[in-house]
């Protein structure tokens, strides 16, 4: 791991593609800069010696916290679909999917 | 009627004694957020119908003399859900949301009688500490319209500094209460993470979000925890932990209690003034028998740019499901799916949300997790180390809530690593989920300066215990900014 | 040149509880879109998910059942990418921390036994469904969204499209014994992801593996599995290469389809998931879940030998399924002999289930029913002729004692009424008597056909015999 920082607006770009957002070339241009500073301020952290130490991913004191296995019907459909973009007969509408690769 | 001099028990008897009905009360409440929401804009829904009807219910069910909070208004941050009132994260995404369930808090206020008056402006889904990246307009400091109120709870902070309303709640993931309720001269506590269920708060950073309480003094402050707290089974990472009265230690004295004051906290980057200003404030602590001494935290400086990647990480995930498929915005004019996801989220977020929505997809993006998410997980560990080093031998931990005094509106807004900074003395509260309260302290150059009282995990009643000792020895939380009495 | 196959599945599995892996909301089909959904289904902003019990256990259940080690600290993780049925664009599920890992099944093929092992196997929720309609919209129901899902990765070690298939067989036979899912293909409570690759033999390297996709039934995995493995072999032997793909198989003309040649691999951004505490398991609690565990098959075919004097090969055939084998148990509950139940659900109950093409559960026949059939052959209250018209009548869900009484089909086995009805034809029939004095046994039947049509088949065949003898004997 070095500190060497060479962020590129392709990477930018390809970062956005995840995120679903998209940048004109004068705001890729601005984003690109600030999360380069931003990522120099972050890549302090590489002063830190974390050999060996466990990563924190949660400060709750709980643990086994389960919900038992009983069945409640919201009865919530009309109020979820109003509230949808775009409906039809009980479903939520979308464009057509064309990329059909996802699946659970 | 301003709730500059009167304390929450102290309405409530006005309430009993019927000097007032709730309806007056909540009445007089809406009209002077109204008259001052030009000037500040500190709300983004003010919910005047529903409220007045509310308090018409209770003024003919009668006040119950046990519950203090009974016909009380309070405002609430506009990203906690509210069932049937517009709910924004002050987001362009969400400008148009009406919940159709109650956040749990919420659930807790209305079970005792409790009125939302209305929702208040915040930096856009949280992501900000000057109210300026809301999508509804800026928030203005009621000490000096010019100068941010802080944030992200910056609504919250300000309508109670202004006289405006006698309580409020906010969301605190690197600040977000402590930071503001510095920045206009009021009291704001960051529970213990698991304190207060998360349900139905608007996730940012579900490992640093706690909701929490702000108000004019610490005694309310107790008061209003009092009735929020506790395990919520929709939230399995609220703590089963009993909860105790908040406010049993307030009173007693601090004789002999034993401070740190770390001092990384009163380092470079920290304004001196702001740094006399605490000093000031260890005199005081000191007089009243306390035993403050330096420590350190050595690790706290990278706080910051650890909280930077786990709570965009977080937030980039978090706010995957605005999508403008389900609910919310969705961009006119799409014709593909593609278009769905991408019209409407970068035209739905803005500039603020997009950079930690970067960030944090970037930090979990193949080949950077180990680097960047897992690496500031575990300067995590060592930052929550550092402070169970020292709470092995201290009550508490002191310091600065800030840097700095609110700053001028527009002055930092394009430049975010400068901003980040602002959260320095936060942040490693959040990444450790301590609870932390800040407090009137002092002023620097006519603005208000906060204290900032770190406790153990679940120990918020010593933190109230030294938070209304330092009170009742200062002045500080009697003076407020010139508003005209409506 | 000669090639080894490598086959990797990857099964999921939907796990029968009554509410969602992280909501309240019941796990139900065939209801109208949406009606099962709630905020937490929906990804709406703010809800926070709420991990079942039920699930966790069914998890432990088939670690269990599939030998493998339970993870004793777990954690959930999300997986990020958009797609309309993912309402939260992240899919809660086990990336770090399975539930259980090294796990091991023994399958069959051609009388050749081999252990085959599992890598691991996780809990995680299961998304909404589109459905694609050529107007240009896509319809989203997210009824489906957060049923729980059980997925089972198996190891490299499987080495032919029949090893494919019996681990098929065998994995959905375990699953279906321990009662957490339904496991069926055609209802996608079992769905299965294949992967093929072919290398020379001799050579360390792996191929390169092409993915097979949604295929309905454990006969299209063969088949598709056996096309991909000569179409590999044929690129190879012309000195080709095989792409990554993703391959669908097509059921008309028995090929596997190209659906997309998969480009470097996807960025799922997995992370610990925040939203949920971590979950410990104790010995103790896995012996809880082993207590409320049903009976495995290999458990279940040693006792009926053992215990209920069934033959080996009964046993095996009887705990094929999880149906037929609580059938069985619950007929002998009945008081129904065991070796002659099993014959009966071997025998006339199996062949009636192949005629109807139906499942057992799907007919009349009740486990009481066909006990109460067997008791009254067991006691010769009805002859096995008889009882032949009482299973039909019983297929019809008739109650066969009362039928058999209703029908006058009892059997007569009361001597005081069968000897004079004997005693009557074998003085009607003086030559037949001649003919057994001299020896020709055929008179005894002839005889005894006699005295069945007199009783309209009803009379006892074996009192009959005993009677006749001694009255033949007597003359």
């Amino acid at each position: 791991m070095t500190t060497e920082n060479n962020i590129t607006k392709a990477d930018v770009a390809h970062v956005a593609s995840l995120a679903k957002l998209k940048f004109n070339d004068n705001e890729l241009e601005k984003f690109t800069g600030q999360i380069e500073d931003i990522i120099d301020m972050v890549n302090t952290l590489n002063e830190v010696d974390t050999d060996n130490v466990k990563p924190t991913f949660n400060v709750t004191d709980q643990f086994n916290r389960m919900r038992e296995d009983v069945a409640v019907r919201s009865g919530d459909k009309e109020a979820l679909l109003a509230n949808a973009p775009d409906t039809e007969n009980g479903f939520i509408r979308v464009p057509a999917i064309l990329d059909e690769s996802e699946e659970a | 009627m301003k709730f500059f001099d009167i304390s929450v028990s102290e309405l409530h008897q006005k309430l009993v004694d019927k000097e007032l009905t709730v309806t007056e009360l909540v009445s007089q409440t809406l009209d002077q957020i109204e008259a001052d929401q030009k000037v500040l804009n500190d709300f983004i829904t003010i919910n005047r119908t529903d409220a007045l009807s509310k308090a018409k219910e209770i003024d003919e069910k009668g006040i119950d003399p046990d519950n203090i909070w009974a016909g009380i208004p309070i405002a609430v941050k506009d990203n906690i859900i509210t069932k049937g009132l517009k709910t924004t994260a002050a987001s362009k995404m969400l400008g148009n949301f009406t919940p159709i369930y109650d956040a749990t808090v919420v659930e807790r206020l209305q079970a005792h009688d409790v009125i939302i008056i209305g929702k208040t402006n915040m930096d856009e889904f949280a992501m900000g500490g000057s109210t300026e990246t809301s999508f509804f307009g800026d928030t203005h400091n009621p000490w000096d319209h010019t100068k941010v109120p802080g944030g992200s709870s910056g609504g919250s902070a300000t309508t109670v500094s202004a006289g405006n309303s006698i309580a409020a709640l906010g969301s605190d993931t690197g600040g977000s209460i402590r930071q503001p309720a510095s920045y206009t001269g009021i009291v704001g506590v960051k529970p213990t993470y698991g304190r207060i269920s998360r349900y139905g708060l608007i996730a940012f950073g579900s490992s640093l979000d706690q909701i929490g309480p702000m108000t004019r003094s610490v005694e309310d402050n107790a008061a209003l925890l009092n009735i929020i707290a506790g395990l919520d089974e929709r939230d399995l990472t609220s703590s089963d932990k009993e909860v105790p009265d908040f406010a049993s230690k307030i009173g007693k004295d601090i004789k002999g209690m034993k401070i740190g004051l770390p001092k990384e906290y009163l380092g470079e980057g920290i304004d001196e003034a702001v740094k006399a200003v605490i000093q000031e404030a260890v005199q005081v602590l000191t007089d009243l028998g306390a035993v403050v001494e330096e420590i350190s935290l050595p690790r706290s400086n990278y706080g910051v740019a650890a909280y930077y990647i786990i709570g965009s990480s977080e937030a980039s995930s978090n706010l995957q499901r605005f999508d403008g498929i389900r609910y919310g915005y969705r961009a006119d004019d799409v014709k593909s799916l593609e278009d769905v996801y991408v019209k409407t989220r970068s035209e739905g977020f803005g500039d603020e949300v997009k950079r930690r929505i970067m960030l944090g997809t970037y930090s979990l993006s193949a080949g950077s997790y180990d680097a960047y998410f897992k690496k500031a997980a575990q300067v995590r560990t060592l930052i929550i180390n550092d402070f169970n080093q020292v709470f092995e031998n201290y009550d508490l931990i002191i310091g600065p809530t800030a840097p700095t005094p609110a700053y001028a509106i527009g002055a930092e807004v394009d430049d975010p690593t400068t901003m980040y900074m602002n959260d320095i003395l936060t942040i490693p509260v959040n990444l450790a989920g301590l609870p932390a309260m800040s407090l009137p302290a002092g002023f620097v150059d006519g603005m208000p300066v906060g204290l900032q009282i770190i406790a153990k995990p679940f120990d918020e009643e010593t933190m109230y215990q030294a938070g209304a000792a330092f009170e009742k020895a200062t002045d500080f939380h009697q003076k407020h900014p010139e508003m005209e009495d409506k | 040149m000669n090639f080894k196959t490598t086959i990797g599945l990857e099964v999921h599995i939907e796990l029968k509880t009554n509410s969602k892996i992280f909501s309240p909301s019941p796990v139900e089909f065939g209801d109208q879109p949406n009606a099962n959904t709630n905020v937490i289904d929906w990804g709406y902003p703010g809800v926070l998910p709420q991990t079942n019990k039920g699930v966790v256990e069914a998890g432990m259940m088939a670690a269990k059942a599939l030998h493998a080690n339970i993870t004793k600290t777990q954690h959930f993780d999300r997986k990020n990418y958009f797609y309309p049925d993912n309402p939260k664009a992240y899919q809660v599920t086990q990336a770090d921390t399975p539930i259980g890992t090294d796990g091991w099944i023994e399958i069959e093929v051609e009388g050749k036994k081999k252990k085959v092992g599992i890598a691991e196997m996780h809990i995680e929720e299961d998304a909404g469904k589109n459905t694609h309609n050529p107007n240009g919209y896509s319809y989203v129901d997210l009824n489906r969204q957060g049923t729980p899902l059980i997925e089972i990765v198996s190891k490299p070690d499987i080495e032919s499209p029949d090893e494919a298939y019996a681990y098929l067989e065998a994995l959905r036979q375990r699953i279906q014994f321990t009662g957490i899912s339904d496991v069926k293909m055609e209802e996608g409570s079992m769905r299965v992801d294949v992967n093929i690759s072919i290398r020379p033999i001799g050579s360390e390297q792996y191929g390169t593996k092409a993915e097979l996709k949604n295929i309905n039934s454990f006969n299209f995995v063969r088949k598709g599995l056996a096309f991909e493995e000569k179409r590999q072999q044929k690129i190879l032997l012309a000195g080709g290469e095989v792409r990554p793909e993703t391959r669908r198989y097509d059921e008309a003309s028995g090929e596997t389809i190209l659906m997309r040649v998969k480009e470097g691999a996807d960025d799922y951004r997995y992370f610990p998931e925040p939203d949920l505490p971590s979950i410990t398991i104790s010995d103790e609690w896995i012996k809880d879940v082993e207590a409320k565990m049903p009976e495995m098959p290999g458990k279940r075919r040693a006792r009926y030998v053992n215990e209920l004097g069934v033959t080996d090969y009964d046993a095996m055939v009887l705990t094929q399924t999880k149906e037929m084998s609580d059938f069985f148990e619950a007929a002998i509950n009945y008081g129904a002999d065991a070796k002659l139940t099993a014959n009966y659900l071997m025998g006339d109950v199996n062949a009636y289930l192949n005629d109807q093409k139906m499942d057992l559960q799907d007919t009349k026949i009740t486990p009481e029913n066909l006990a109460n059939m067997v008791k009254m052959i067991s006691d010769e209250t009805i002859s096995s002729k008889i009882a032949k018209k009482v299973f039909k009548a019983i297929t019809q869900g008739e109650e066969p004692t009362a039928w058999v009484k209703a029908k006058g089909l009892v059997q007569l086995s009361d001597p005081a009424v069968l000897t004079p009805i004997i005693v009557k034809t074998v003085d009607d029939n003086e030559q037949s008597v001649a003919d057994f004095k001299n020896g020709k046994d055929r008179a005894v039947g002839f005889l005894v056909g006699q005295i069945m049509k007199q009783t309209k088949g009803q009379a006892n065949p074996k009192v009959v015999n005993q009677i006749l003898m001694k009255e033949l004997n007597s003359r």
